[in-house]
């Protein structure tokens, strides 16, 4: 490196004030990315000083890392090089929110959570329940490409953000889009930044239409012996003229997990338990509407289930439905918490065939001797997690069975990432995937938006 | 260009595939703008092979290329502004493959929008992004224009339904991006392309998403006394959280228009319409029908008629999408605008766009989609008469900029092409021009590829110039 410690932190105090810049160690640690500490943070307060930044860490070849609540910064690949935490957490405003066009334009570093509740007020919401609602920003949700279970409904951010601001690698502060709710002026350069991990630009402003917030949304579980009973249920829903909220299918671990003591913290017991069985799959569909469609819902989703062979089948109250989708919205961060070694990999395939990728995969964990828990939306995307035990030095196991499910999927026309695992087991794991024939033509973008490297290096599909 | 070259793509191609007579090419020149540039050779590839052939022979000789569909488009976008190569898909529109089980399809580009919908409606599925020249546009104009709608309102625009592409390179290479499963790891390659208007790639199969056809459609009909209260009425059915699948407005001087050609049962004295569909589950349908129409009352509707039957509701609706048809009868050429506004600012601007009329000496008719504040103002003009030319030009600037200044955009579904390059400095900084152009020249290095479109040549600032004399606009906007 060319600059010492102390000067890298000097600079970055000089453009966003000593008092936003830490080299303190102990605060650094929790910048750390896979067990590795940047040399310094820095939370500047606009995109001038992030540009500022940008340009200095260009010319003193540092790498920079954004980050803002730092509940995802162990997806991906570990960068190759990490000097400077950029964490968004100061540009946390809502620039603009206008009702009336259902458009709302927020800084990155935003709280999700907030940004809810600022639309609440109006009867309004974002149609993404993204896991670690309570901490993310909208930033890091966007950034990391994070669904939820409402896509079923409202798709993913790719079809509600408007428009970004941003600032690439070359320190150049730019946009895309627009706030309004039509617009083809361009090209849509923000596509590119969802779920680029930060290696094409830094997020600063997001620009989202916004939706009128369901109001009385319920959910109907079903119980099923088998995944193929569960899984049959997504496809006669897409059959039907039903457009539910939500639709998922949560393997008997998964839902085990979910109705566990950790999951309801004060409340253990889960909504609708009566319908439950011991080792049973449990399908959920959120609906809303008014009296009559609701009762149409209800009446006819109890019917489907029924001749899918559901062993049981309720339909919660509003109180419950909200504790279920909250539980179901933090599956993946219960799962790191509950289990230090597990590896979860996420799936998409044609929704037709996530009962073949499912039976697939749970074979693969078997074989391997490990255990493993699933959640499968009606989309076509798979959560599924490895289950592994350090003790036993599972991580070889892991990786093969990971393998294998990725060359399942391969198979099928789907693909599989790893974007959670233990640090040490990266190296073993094909984390984005095997190669793709795109991979050169996104190496061309990450050419034009990042030319010195900067932002985030190695996370990224292909080692971008 | 090189006398060989025709002869080289004779080989590729075979002999009735190539046209390069002046006659011939003379049918090329135009699409749906007002814009005119012709091509030296038009080529009918078949193959994905043959597409990379034609992109390999223009770069040895240097010439540029342009894709094209049905020649629908309204910016100028499938016109070969530098001459070179048009490369037309009409005989690419075959349907490759129709997966019903997971609602999608996989298409060649000539594919025409309507026919795939008809292709799937026996499993009620469609393919939801409905341009009002859907009889005739293609798919692969609908992907490189990111077209729009009545029903894009609710259903999203080309880009929402639109997964993978397999796309041939202006360097001749066969990539594909995206993928039908969904979140393809990587950068969103497939979102990029979607509205890149045909400068970065040619893509010669297309994955799309298909949608469930509603189980109800009720459409209504609003009738007004002015243009005011039509406008009052879709900010508050916006503001009330009402999303119909479609919100279009006609406005009195263009519904009279329609009305002596389509016979749709528009009523002549009214100042303004909003046709409007809501859809859904019966129930649902049922309940937002009922709350649209009291928000029309409210409003001072005077009249609000459902569709009592498919055959009225169809009537209605080919009133509305043969609109610019009726247009093209009252007047030798007319300029169409696609400028965006915020939604709440629907009554400032439709009384702006009335004032800058008057200030300009023309009637300016509104024929839009309001649900999405996608406007389409409609400026009348004989082209033979360059001062009134001039004066079009003028008024048509003075809406766009109008339309920036409220917080818009300069086209919500028709695109940059040829036509709005010179508008984009005033939406985007030189330094956002320059990423694009990067982001351009990465994919299309040679700049072979649909050359002379979406950036401004010169580094000039939104000056007025005068185009060449446009000729017939027999143009059908979404």
């Amino acid at each position: 490196m060319s600059v010492a410690r102390a000067s890298c932190a000097a600079r970055l105090g000089e453009i966003a004030g000593a008092g936003h810049t830490t080299e303190d160690p102990a605060q650094l640690a929790g910048y750390a990315i896979e067990g590795a500490a940047p040399r310094a943070a820095v939370r500047p307060a606009s995109s001038a000083e992030i540009a500022e930044i940008i340009k200095f860490a260009v010319s003193e070849r540092l790498a920079i890392v954004p980050c803002g609540a730092r509940t995802k910064l162990g997806i991906g690949l570990p960068p190759r090089q990490y000097d400077i935490a950029l964490d968004l957490t100061r540009m946390d405003r809502v620039i603009a929110f206008d009702p009336g066009d259902l458009t709302l334009s927020v800084e990155a570093g935003i709280p999700f959570r907030q940004v809810q509740a600022a639309l609440a007020e109006h009867g309004q919401f974002l149609p993404l329940a993204p896991p670690w609602m309570r901490r993310t920003t909208v930033g890091g949700t966007i950034a990391a490409g994070m669904d939820g279970p409402l896509r079923q409904l409202y798709g993913t951010a790719r079809d509600f953000v408007l428009g970004m601001e941003f600032v690439t690698g070359d320190g150049v502060a730019a946009k895309s889009g627009g706030r309004v709710v039509k617009n083809v002026t361009g090209y849509d350069l923000h596509k590119l930044m969802i779920g680029a991990l930060g290696t094409l630009g830094i997020l600063t402003r997001i620009n989202f239409r916004t939706f009128p917030a369901p109001t009385g949304a319920r959910a109907m579980i079903a119980c099923f012996d088998a995944a193929s009973g569960a899984l049959d249920l997504p496809r006669r829903i897409a059959q039907s003229p039903l457009r539910p909220l939500t639709v998922d299918v949560l393997s008997p671990a998964a839902h085990e997990l979910l109705s566990s003591a950790v999951a309801g913290q004060a409340d253990s017991r889960p909504p609708g338990e009566s319908a439950f069985r011991e080792g049973c799959w449990v399908l959920g569909a959120g609906f809303a509407g008014d009296e009559s469609a609701c009762a149409r819902y209800e009446r006819e989703l109890r019917a489907m289930a029924a001749e899918a062979g559901a062993t049981g089948a309720v339909v919660l109250s509003e109180e419950d439905t909200r504790v279920f989708f909250a539980r179901h919205r933090e599956w993946i961060p219960l799962v790191l918490e509950s289990f230090a070694d597990a590896a979860i990999l996420r799936i998409g395939v044609p929704p037709a065939r996530m009962g073949e990728i499912l039976e697939m995969a749970t074979n693969a964990a078997g074989e391997q001797g490990l255990r493993c828990a699933a959640i499968a939306r009606g989309a076509g995307v798979i959560y599924f997690a490895l289950l592994a035990d350090a003790a036993r030095r599972d991580a070889e196991k892991a990786a093969l069975a990971a393998g294998l499910i990725q060359a399942a999927c391969a198979s099928l026309g789907g693909h599989a990432t790893v974007p959670w695992c233990k640090a040490e087991w990266k190296g073993s794991f094909e984390v984005w995937g095997g190669e793709s024939g795109a991979v050169a033509q996104m190496r061309k973008m990450k050419g034009v938006f990042d030319p010195g490297g900067a932002l985030s290096p190695g996370r990224f599909v292909g080692g971008i | 260009m090189d006398a060989r070259l025709p002869r080289d793509l004779q080989k590729l191609l075979g002999r009735d595939a190539i046209l390069h007579r002046p006659e011939d090419l003379l049918l090329y020149e135009y699409d749906g703008s007002v814009e005119v540039a012709r091509a030296q050779a038009v080529v009918f590839p078949q193959t994905t092979e043959q597409v990379a052939g034609i992109a390999r022979l223009a770069n040895r000789y240097q010439t540029p290329i342009v894709g094209r569909g049905a020649g629908t488009g309204l910016s100028g976008g499938a016109l070969a502004r530098r001459g070179g190569i048009l490369i037309v898909f009409s005989r690419m529109n075959r349907i490759l493959e129709l997966d019903l089980g997971n609602q999608t399809a996989r298409v060649q580009p000539g594919v025409v929008n309507a026919d795939l919908s008809a292709a799937v409606a026996h499993a009620g599925l469609h393919f939801a992004p409905d341009p009002s020249s859907q009889k005739a546009c293609t798919i692969g104009g609908n992907v490189a224009e990111n077209s729009g709608g009545p029903h894009t309102l609710a259903y999203g625009v080309t880009a929402n339904h639109v997964v993978a592409l397999q796309v041939v390179t202006p360097e001749g290479e066969v990539v594909r991006i995206g993928s039908a499963a969904p979140d393809a790891p990587g950068y969103d390659l497939a979102g990029l392309f979607v509205g890149s208007e045909g400068t970065i790639g040619l893509a010669t199969e297309i994955t799309v998403k298909l949608t469930r056809l509603p189980e109800a459609v009720k459409t209504l009909l609003a009738v007004f006394n002015t243009v005011d209260d039509a406008t009052e009425t879709v900010v508050e059915i916006t503001a009330r959280g009402i999303t119909p699948a479609a919100c279009e407005m006609l406005d009195g001087w263009t519904l009279r228009a329609v009305e002596a050609y389509v016979h749709a049962g528009f009523p002549l004295d009214s100042g303004a319409v909003l046709l409007m569909d809501v859809d859904g589950l019966r129930e649902a349908a049922e309940s937002q029908a009922k709350a649209v129409a009291d928000v029309c009352q409210a409003h001072g509707a005077r009249e609000v008629r459902v569709a009592r039957d498919a055959k009225e509701r169809d009537l209605l609706w080919k009133g509305r999408k043969n609109a610019f048809g009726a247009v093209g009868r009252l007047s030798p050429t007319y300029y169409v605008q696609d400028g965006v506004i915020p939604r709440t600012k629907l009554p400032a601007t439709l009384r702006r766009i009335d004032a800058i009329g008057k200030k300009y000496g023309f009637e300016i008719g509104n024929i839009f989609h309001a649900g999405d504040g996608n406007l389409h103002p409609i400026i009348l003009f004989d082209a033979r008469d360059p001062e009134q030319f001039r004066r079009a030009v003028g008024a048509s600037d003075e809406i766009i900029q109008y339309c920036i200044e409220m917080g818009g955009s300069i086209t919500g579904e028709h695109g940059v092409g040829m036509e709005k390059d010179r508008l984009m400095p005033l939406l985007f900084s030189e330094a956002e021009l320059d990423l694009m152009r990067r982001v351009r020249d990465a994919f299309n290095p040679k700049g072979i590829l649909n050359p002379g479109k979406i950036f401004p040549a010169g580094k000039g600032c939104g000056e007025i110039h005068v185009r060449p004399l446009p000729t017939a606009g027999a143009a059908t906007p979404a």
